[in-house]
């Protein structure tokens, strides 16, 4: 049971590249801490700062009120699930999961308990004798959580556990960590690339972004509020549409708010629906339809606005400048090439300063 | 080179490479030091004093008409043994890669040899080319040839080429089969599709793409012809007859067991050294392309 | 391919046993005439056939060894080589892979120094310093002992360079795991590395059992006494190309014996042999 504490943590790397700029986050007891961010975004980085296997150089890592930065990782009291779960490939699934405990001198009768234990909850338990590569992906993932629970740790640390495995087990495997996190109510650091993976699991969310901390906070407020254009588009999927207020056609329509020294607006794909008429205070767009995606319970609308327009501040998965998109209900279709018109209201606008760094009140 | 997650210990990784420092420091470096330093001094006659020489000794061994001879000999010697068993080795390796019912059967029975030692080859080799007993040279006298390898310089010579070619005929056909399985057989394919036969094929397409092995194989067997064969000749012909068998390695050898000439010994020493560096680096350099492919 | 049928076929199965005749000749050859009786081969009338005197001339040679030239029993010299190729195998493995993972898990100064010093032992072969390796083999006072036998030869580049290759593989987080599991350096070298390191280590073991069992010029040079002999080198005290007296059969019954450990190993444990052959040569 443990508060992770993260001030002002950072690291430098001896080339001086700066990886972690500054990170301050509080992980309360018994919470499920997500990092999420594109690759490279130093989220892995600042997970295995607080394991002790990366050296801070600046800041400090609060665990359970003990300062750790200068402790070994075995003596952190911590767990950890890495993302090819490196699992001992020579010792059997009971033995990789003995094995820590071993280490720190346990009874065998208590680590037969533990052990049995952990693999009842993980259903592993015909499969304790096997060695990792007789069993399948989803098995080895459980025999690397089974590995992290046996230790009964302050802190469960997740390295993007999930990411070896199909689509389909990923979302069962997501729902069992939910619950079992839940159960066992052991603080847990998640770190993923995945931002449903991200929203599903965290209580506490931490969207990262070159080495820095965009936005903290409840999956859903950070939805609904992002604070950045950064954290606009990468929360969320399909991400939101961007576009510059420049141009007359939006100008005109933001005007008489204080909206009107807003550089970029916002608008999720879900919040626009396709009408002839514009909402008061809201804005509508004439489009021409380009593409079409029919996936059943929705239907995603791909088109394009009148004029060309310049790229917005940068954001992962940019749409191409002037493009939208739409998300109706699967019932309908456009026809490719209609021209149509799409609006959304007032209370669904985002809208972000021109560097796309701050969110102003609409 | 290394890894990224390392372990932090000032001591530890010191005593873990200790006992290989001191075994190469001792019986490697300390000895091929002295070789260098013996090779440029002269002892007088009793070995009451020593003097300085600069590359006299040098000098007078590329002077000596033997040792200039034993250079050529040595270089004939791994041209004639790599030749002829790389090519017996590399049609007998195009034969076991094709689809054959035993063929791994094949390939035990042909790789053995290479667990043969030196001397055990040389002296089965004598055995059965001996003059007045080996169970060939009854056939070769019958057939009107006068065969004494024991005293023809010419015949020993040829005797000891044979037995290092045989020796490493498993060898090189070990690496050989390997290389041609590594060729796609789709290329192959392509190629017969193409309308190219099988002699056309071989030659267009399995050459050249064997070229990196054989190519390493070259070394590999030049190498060999000068450090291998000393068991072999030692057992057969001792050098002999004369010095018609007398390899670089063997020379230095003989040189030292008569006693004698210390610094020319050392400079033979360290122009064997030499060599080696020159062989492994152009063999490094070959491995440094095949990582690029 | 269609090729590959009908009359290639027949000609690559001939050409095949050709060779393995050509390879299996001159062992033959010694086999029979380790059978046969010395009179009749230094008249030069040996039969190709097996003859009558196997067990006589085996048990001559391995109890009691040659009348003439060396008296030593083979079977001791097989001791002899034996404990020198264990010696040499084990005692490379040992050092090497202990050096490859100081070398590839820490950071230490002088590291890289360190590796090019074992490194460039690749060009330093025994031939080339054979004196004076000799000399200071002498003066430790290790002639005719097994440890004057092995030791100067268990330093390897090849196999440290093995090892290297092999823990450059293993990835980072099997380390990260121990760590938090609470393992230190030994514990991880021990309780996982070694173990991941079995069929490298047991590739390696074969081949460096044969170069062991075969050494011969150094053998050659520091043992004088008989008991101390290695089998390569009794086979070619045996022989006086001089001398009418060499006892052919108990010389060709020796070449069997020296060839039978070897030989067995690369037939019996071939998957291992070829393994560790093309990756020393790397």
């Amino acid at each position: 049971m443990a508060n992770v504490t993260l001030r002002n943590v950072r690291k430098t790397y001896p080339g001086g590249f700066e990886a972690i700029k500054g990170v301050d986050v509080d992980v309360g007891d018994g919470q499920f801490c997500v990092l999420v961010g594109p690759s490279g975004c130093g989220k892995s980085t600042l997970l295995r700062m607080v394991a002790g296997l990366e050296t801070v150089t600046g800041g400090e890592i609060d665990i359970g009120g003990r300062i750790v930065n200068q402790i070994e990782p075995a003596d952190r009291d911590i767990a950890m699930v890495f993302q090819n779960y490196a699992l001992y490939p020579h010792m059997s699934v009971y033995n990789n999961m003995a094995y820590g405990l071993r280490n720190r001198g346990m009874a065998e009768a208590e680590i037969k308990t533990r052990v049995e234990e952990a693999a009842r909850v993980l259903e592993l338990s015909s499969m304790l004798e096997r060695k990792p590569r007789q069993l399948s992906g989803g098995q080895r993932q459980r025999v690397a959580m089974g590995r992290a629970i046996v230790r009964q740790p302050k802190v469960f640390l997740f390295d993007e556990p999930l990411s070896n495995l199909d689509a389909k087990l990923r979302i069962a495997m997501r729902v069992e960590i939910r619950k079992l996190q839940r159960r066992l109510n052991t603080t847990s650091i998640y770190v993923t690339h995945d931002q449903l993976e991200a929203m599903t699991l965290a209580d506490i969310l931490v969207v990262m972004n070159g080495g820095q901390v965009e936005q903290i906070g409840n999956p859903l407020a950070i939805y609904e509020k992002p604070a950045t254009t950064f954290v606009a588009s990468f929360i969320g999927a399909p991400p939101m549409n961007l576009m510059s207020t420049r141009p007359e056609e939006i100008r005109s329509q933001l005007a008489g708010s204080n909206a009107a020294d807003a550089g970029i607006l916002g608008i999720r794909p879900e919040d626009f629906v396709i009408t002839d008429q514009t909402p008061d205070g809201g804005v509508a767009l004439p489009l021409t339809v380009e593409a079409i995606e029919r996936v059943g319970a929705e239907t995603f609308v791909y088109g394009s606005r009148e004029q060309e327009e310049q790229r917005v501040a940068a954001t992962p998965g940019e749409l191409p400048p002037g493009e939208i998109i739409v998300r109706i209900p699967g019932t309908e279709a456009p026809a490719i090439g209609a021209k149509i018109r799409v609006a959304a209201v007032r209370q669904k606008l985002h809208l972000f300063s021109g560097d796309g760094r701050t969110r102003l009140e609409a | 080179m290394q890894k990224q997650a390392i372990f932090q210990s000032k001591l530890l990784p010191y005593a873990l490479v200790a006992p290989q420092l001191a075994i190469v420091l001792i019986f490697f470096y300390w000895p091929a030091l002295q070789a260098v330093i013996q090779s440029f001094l002269l002892q007088d006659a009793f070995g009451l004093s020593t003097s300085f020489v600069w590359f006299d000794n040098y000098i007078e061994l590329f002077r000596d008409p033997a040792y200039f001879e034993s250079i050529l000999r040595t270089f004939f010697f791994s041209f004639a043994i790599a030749v002829s068993s790389l090519s017996v080795a590399l049609l007998l390796a195009v034969m076991a890669d094709k689809p054959l019912r035993g063929s791994t059967l094949y390939r035990t029975l042909l790789i053995w040899p290479y667990a043969v030692a030196p001397p055990v080859v040389g002296v089965l080799w004598i055995f059965m080319l001996h003059p007045s007993l080996g169970v060939i040279s009854r056939y070769l006298r019958a057939a009107g040839i006068d065969w004494n390898p024991l005293l023809d310089g010419d015949q020993a010579a040829s005797l000891i080429i044979l037995a290092a070619a045989w020796k490493q005929i498993s060898y090189n056909f070990l690496f050989f089969l390997a290389g041609l399985q590594a060729i796609p057989k789709s290329v192959l394919e392509a190629a017969a599709i193409d309308g190219a036969r099988p002699m056309r094929r071989f030659w267009t397409v399995t050459f050249p793409l064997l070229s990196p092995t054989i190519f390493f194989l070259l070394v590999v067997n030049i190498v060999y012809a000068f450090f291998d064969t000393f068991g072999i000749i030692d057992t057969m012909t001792r050098g002999g007859p004369g010095k018609s068998t007398e390899t670089l390695v063997y020379k230095v050898y003989s040189d030292g067991l008569l006693g004698g000439n210390l610094g020319s010994s050392a400079a033979q020493s360290v122009i064997l050294m030499i060599m080696v560096i020159v062989l492994t680096g152009i063999q490094f350099r070959f491995v440094e392309r095949k990582v690029t492919y | 391919m269609v090729e590959d049928e009908g009359i290639r076929r027949y000609v690559a199965h001939f050409i095949l046993w050709i060779g393995i005749a050509i390879v299996a000749f001159p062992v033959y050859i010694a086999i029979v005439a380790s059978t046969q009786d010395n009179a009749l081969i230094a008249n030069g009338q040996m039969s190709l056939l097996p003859g009558g005197h196997f067990f006589e001339t085996y048990y001559q040679t391995i109890f009691v060894g040659t009348s003439g030239s060396t008296r030593e029993p083979v079977g001791n010299m097989m001791l002899n080589s034996l404990v020198m190729a264990l010696l040499i195998a084990v005692g490379k493995i040992a050092i090497s892979i202990i050096s490859a993972y100081a070398i590839v898990y820490f950071r230490f100064p002088l590291r890289m120094p360190i590796f090019w010093i074992i490194f460039i032992t690749l060009m330093l072969p025994v031939e080339v310093r054979i004196y004076p390796t000799y000399k200071i083999v002498a003066d430790l006072h290790m002639l005719d002992s097994y440890a004057g036998l092995a030791l100067p030869l268990i330093a390897s580049a090849t196999a440290t360079l093995l090892f290297r290759q092999f823990f450059m593989t293993v990835p980072d987080e099997l380390l990260e795991a121990s760590r938090i599991d609470g393992a230190g350096p030994l514990r991880f070298f021990w309780d996982t590395l070694l173990p991941l390191s079995r069929t490298n280590m047991a590739a390696l073991f074969v081949i460096l059992f044969i170069l062991g069992w075969n050494q011969y010029l150094w053998p050659l040079l520091i043992t004088t006494r008989d008991d101390m002999q290695t089998i390569q080198v009794g086979i070619r005290k045996m022989i006086t190309t001089t001398d009418a007296l060499t006892e052919w059969p108990i010389v060709m019954a020796t070449a069997v014996l020296a060839m039978l450990p070897p030989v067995f190993v690369v037939v019996v444990m071939q998957k291992l042999f070829v393994r560790g052959l093309v990756e020393t040569e790397k």
